[in-house]
């Protein structure tokens, strides 16, 4: 059976004229029988076109098995999930574990995601929780089916439940194999009609338990991913390529400057331009709507407007940023964590040393401009969107255009990584809104401009950290402390925060406060004090630095100055940096709920071992030449998930030029579903980091960003790339009996250490210590040169 | 103003301003998807598309500018098979969210064939303009190496079977 995602299907459906080939194709899909209200799944065929799948849109119901597994005639099955894919390859995973407890052929599978009429609401992505919460539900949902089924072939068949055994979909008589029954036979294109129970949908389950580890066949194998063919010979269509009859394009012209005021719009501007067709404004919101693509980046470019400037500055430049921020009167501080007493232990301590560490506001700056489709046909509103959070942008959008929810479904649909809060949330409403105004589909596209200027941002970090070794290097107290500029933080979807209603003048109240970050590590510290807060730019509204979730929304910041200062501290105790840690991890024996601190020697063992880290402290003693090499460790976890990383470098003295020639990373999340997936999830989340360590800095003047393109706002490259990455996956359960822990999130905890493990190895290389990110050249050749001097 | 274009084998004649960028054409009226916008600013690849046997940025390319025949992701599969290119990019599993491999692949294409041994050095610099925001790059590069090997071993094989 050919392999079918959702968007293809969805595809199918949009195409005006179902041939009867297809139309079968779908039905032994599985399309048909999918486990919504029948009347709307009986109206998929007659009405295949792409607007015509009229609402209202009733939401599947998570207690219905119908809504999560059917088992079509051909014995194959089909998985309604409702996740997305920010294109770390969950859908397979989600395909691989749900075979695995409805003991079926992986390939006879297929899994549809995130489209708010057709799968239930499980919120889509976000949080790393694919693996570790939401397939719970999934597993449980397809052992109950199993256990339906085994029942009904041990009727069929005439004997006990016990007498069965089950292998691909086919039950046998364990003492005769040759009486045997399929799933489709039993149960192909028929509802199971099977209640699940649990409270909420992460609750859900049947009477059937999942399965062992040890009964995993699919589960730890790595199945390719079925989405990349489409993605590589240019089939799949994406959010992005939605075409509808009658459709139209929509381009925003933003503010010319953060908290700029629309005073008036000179529509002559741009009305006798080809293919116009209107200008859609409200408040300081300003779009223009033309017939084709490319005439409406034109008119949005040609219209003219009067803004009024506001009278303050909206931020401090960014050069000032840091200052500012440690100037300002927090908006909030969480109350600190305190163990022992800190004071009196720094009063006794041998050495005392302290740093500043800064990190800059950073964007997700998507390969693609933010965008959405629209379609408000048959008075109903269906957003074609890779928005990670499909079910949110539907509430959200329901509710800013103040239409019943039942009215709305969001198709979730590939596109550029979504790695969080990203712009695709704004453009969702923003095509929701027009489309409504003027009665057409309408495809909205952010330009390069505004996705790199606008889009939201990772809070900016100052974090202050302050160390007591006693006289024989052991680190007695640690005070940390993070200021973050977070204060507003957007939150998902969120009707009264996206920047079209911003923009029309709607206030979010109370203002979300924020949050900051303190380190995540087991280190045995006998005292510590660590305080978190948050501080406000002074424009939070309308404005292009505005904060929101970025693959671990704090951790890169705060894991940059703990381990950049643990190295520090090491360097001042005249310890290798990996015995320093190890020796603070095994100082205690005290264990939490899963094994962090076992699992975190084991990361910190397995890194060492796979780079081959040589034990000497940092800095190394100093070569001749240009190029100055070193290595830096950093670790951490994010939720259960362990990581350490090595990094090895050459600097360049002469130029400041850095290259990570080496990666090397141990990663511990439970149970992996998929290795070969995973392995390259971490690889790019380390090349992810890698790109904020080396390039990435959202820069402002005292009236916009500046950085609107990939000349002014830097990314990674292909000549950055190192030479060489190694990943190893750890089990580090202390329990060597226990066949395996539970799978833990994979997406982001390897995003984390690797700020601090780059700067770590710089100053192994060089002796100077980078406490600023990003390490553009010309910052570390200023610092070669300031060391030197 | 009536355009006539060349893609992947088959003529079109699109009526557009003649400013219009050949993205724009490829994927409005033409109907391929392959060529994406990425920043119509011929910046990062995205865009990507064959003319003349050179990697050529489409966003910044005026279809009136157009004279020769335009070859689009989907245009280099041969006979139903996939380029070595592309099956290279599935034995490597290169993308995460995928919407820039357009670019990689055809930017990697036009390389080999100018090139079909690149060193090391020559695919870092011979890609260095073609951003992934997922950062493919590492996979990408092994991608680009085993594509190389798997149509030099085509070569070969061709060779034995005409001698
Ligand atoms: S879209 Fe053409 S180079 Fe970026
Ligand atoms: S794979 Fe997502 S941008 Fe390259």
């Amino acid at each position: 059976m050919k392999s079918i995602t959702n968007v293809q299907i969805e595809n199918e459906l949009q195409k005006s004229a179902l041939t009867p080939s297809r139309r079968n194709f779908l039905k032994t899909a599985g399309f048909l029988a999918v486990g919504i209200a029948a009347s709307n799944a009986d109206e998929i065929v007659p009405s295949a076109s792409a607007q015509a799948r009229s609402g209202p849109y009733i939401d599947p119901d998570y207690h219905q098995l119908d809504s999560w597994v059917v088992i079509h005639q051909d014995g194959t099955a089909t998985f309604y999930v409702g996740k997305t894919d920010c294109g770390q390859g969950t859908g397979t995973s989600f395909r691989q574990l749900m075979s695995d407890e409805l003991d079926i052929a992986y390939d006879k599978t297929t899994c549809i995601m995130g489209s708010t009429d057709i799968t239930v609401d499980q919120g889509g992505s976000g949080g790393s929780t694919a693996m570790e919460r939401d397939a719970w539900p999934m597993r449980r949902a397809a052992a109950e089916a199993r256990r339906v089924l085994l029942d009904m072939g041990a009727n069929e068949l005439g004997v006990t439940v016990n007498q069965v055994a089950v292998s691909d979909g086919v039950i046998s008589v364990k003492a005769d194999p040759a009486r045997k029954v399929t799933y489709g036979q039993l149960i192909g294109g028929k509802k199971f009609n099977v209640t699940l129970t649990g409270k909420d949908i992460n609750a859900a389950t049947g009477a059937a338990p999942v399965k062992p580890v040890q009964e995993h066949k699919i589960v730890g194998k790595s199945p390719q991913r079925y989405d990349i063919p489409a993605k590589v010979d240019g089939s799949l269509k994406w959010a992005v390529d939605v075409k509808l009859p009658g459709m139209v394009h929509a381009r925003n012209v933003k503010p010319p400057v953060a908290g700029a005021k629309l005073v008036s719009i000179d529509e002559s501007s741009v009305n006798k331009l080809p293919g116009f067709v209107k200008v859609v404004s409200k408040g300081n919101y300003v779009a223009v709507v033309c017939e084709r693509e490319e005439q409406a980046i034109k008119a949005a470019k040609a219209l003219k407007a009067n803004w009024e400037k506001p009278a303050t500055a909206p931020f401090p430049k960014s050069d000032d940023l840091f200052t500012f921020m440690r100037a300002a009167t927090p908006t909030s501080t969480a109350k600190p964590i305190l163990v022992g007493n800190p004071d009196t232990a720094f009063a006794g301590a041998a050495k005392v040393i302290e740093a500043d560490y800064d990190i800059p506001f950073q964007g997700h700056t998507a390969i693609s401009g933010a965008h959405a489709t629209a379609d408000p046909s048959n008075g109903q509103m269906t957003i074609y969107s890779n928005d990670m959070k499909s079910y949110g942008m539907r509430r959200g959008v329901a509710t800013f255009l103040g239409i019943p929810q039942e009215q709305v479904r969001v198709v979730w649909m590939e596109g550029p990584q979504g790695y969080g809060r990203t712009a695709a949330d704004d453009a969702g409403c923003e095509a929701a809104y027009i489309a409504k105004e003027i009665g057409r589909p309408v495809r909205m596209q952010w330009m390069r401009d505004e996705e790199t200027a606008w889009d939201s941002k990772a809070p900016a970090f100052a974090v202050k950290v302050r160390g007591g070794l006693d006289a024989a290097g052991n680190l007695l107290a640690l005070d940390y402390h993070a200021i973050s500029a977070d204060y507003n933080h957007l939150g998902y979807n969120e009707p009264d925060s996206v920047l079209i209603a911003q923009l029309m003048g709607v206030r979010r109240n109370p203002v979300p406060a924020g949050s900051s970050a303190t380190p995540s590590e087991m280190y045995a510290i006998p005292h510590r004090r660590m305080a978190a807060s948050v501080v406000s730019l002074p424009l939070i509204w309308e404005t292009p630095v505005r904060t929101g979730n970025l693959r671990d929304p704090n951790g890169p910041q705060s894991t940059f100055a703990a381990e950049s200062f643990i190295d520090e501290l090491a360097a001042a105790a005249n310890a290798d940096p990996y015995e320093f840690r190890m020796k603070m991890l095994t100082a205690s024996t005290t264990e939490d709920a899963t094994f962090r601190r076992a699992r975190s020697i084991a990361c910190l063992k397995a890194v060492a071992d796979l780079y081959g880290w040589d034990r000497r402290p940092s800095p190394k003693a100093r070569a001749t030449g240009d190029i100055a090499t070193g290595r830096g460790l950093a670790y951490t976890f994010r939720n259960n998930t362990v990581v350490a990383q090595v990094a090895e470098v050459e600097v360049n003295r002469r130029t400041g030029h850095v290259w990570v020639k080496r990666l090397a990373c141990a990663h511990d999340c439970g149970l992996v579903v998929n290795p070969e997936s995973l392995r390259h999830t971490i690889e790019c989340a380390m090349l992810h980091s890698l790109s904020r360590t080396l390039h990435e800095e959202c820069q402002f003047d005292g009236a916009k960003t500046t950085g609107v393109d990939w000349i002014t706002h830097p990314t990674l490259t292909h000549a950055d790339t190192p030479e060489k990455i190694d990943v190893v996956l750890v089990n580090g359960d202390p329990n060597p009996n226990r066949p395996d822990l539970a799978p833990y999130g994979g997406g982001e905890t390897a995003c984390k250490p690797l700020l601090a493990a780059v700067a770590n190895a710089i100053y192994d290389a060089t002796g100077v210590r980078l406490r600023r990110v990003p390490f553009r050249a010309p910052r570390v050749l200023a610092a070669l040169q300031t060391a030197k001097a | 103003m009536s355009i006539t274009l060349k893609v992947n084998g088959s003529t079109h004649t699109v009526d557009v301003d003649p400013s219009t960028p050949l993205l724009y054409v490829l994927r409005n009226d033409i109907g391929l998807q392959g060529p994406r916008f990425g920043c119509g600013l011929g910046q990062c690849g995205a865009c990507t598309v064959i003319i003349n046997g050179n990697a050529t940025r489409s966003c910044v390319t005026p279809c009136s500018a157009v004279k020769s025949e335009v070859t689009t992701l989907e245009g280099i599969a041969k006979s139903g098979k996939l380029h070595p290119l592309q099956q290279a990019w599935i034995d490597e599993q290169v993308p995460q969210c995928g919407f820039c491999q357009n670019g990689q692949i055809m930017t990697a294409k036009a390389m080999l064939d100018k090139n079909p041994h690149p060193t090391d050095a020559q695919i870092r610099e011979g890609m260095n303009r073609t951003l992934c925001r997922c950062m493919t790059y590492y996979r990408v590069q092994a991608a680009i190496k085993r594509g190389a090997k798997m149509i030099a071993d085509a070569g070969t094989a061709e060779k034995e079977v005409v001698a």
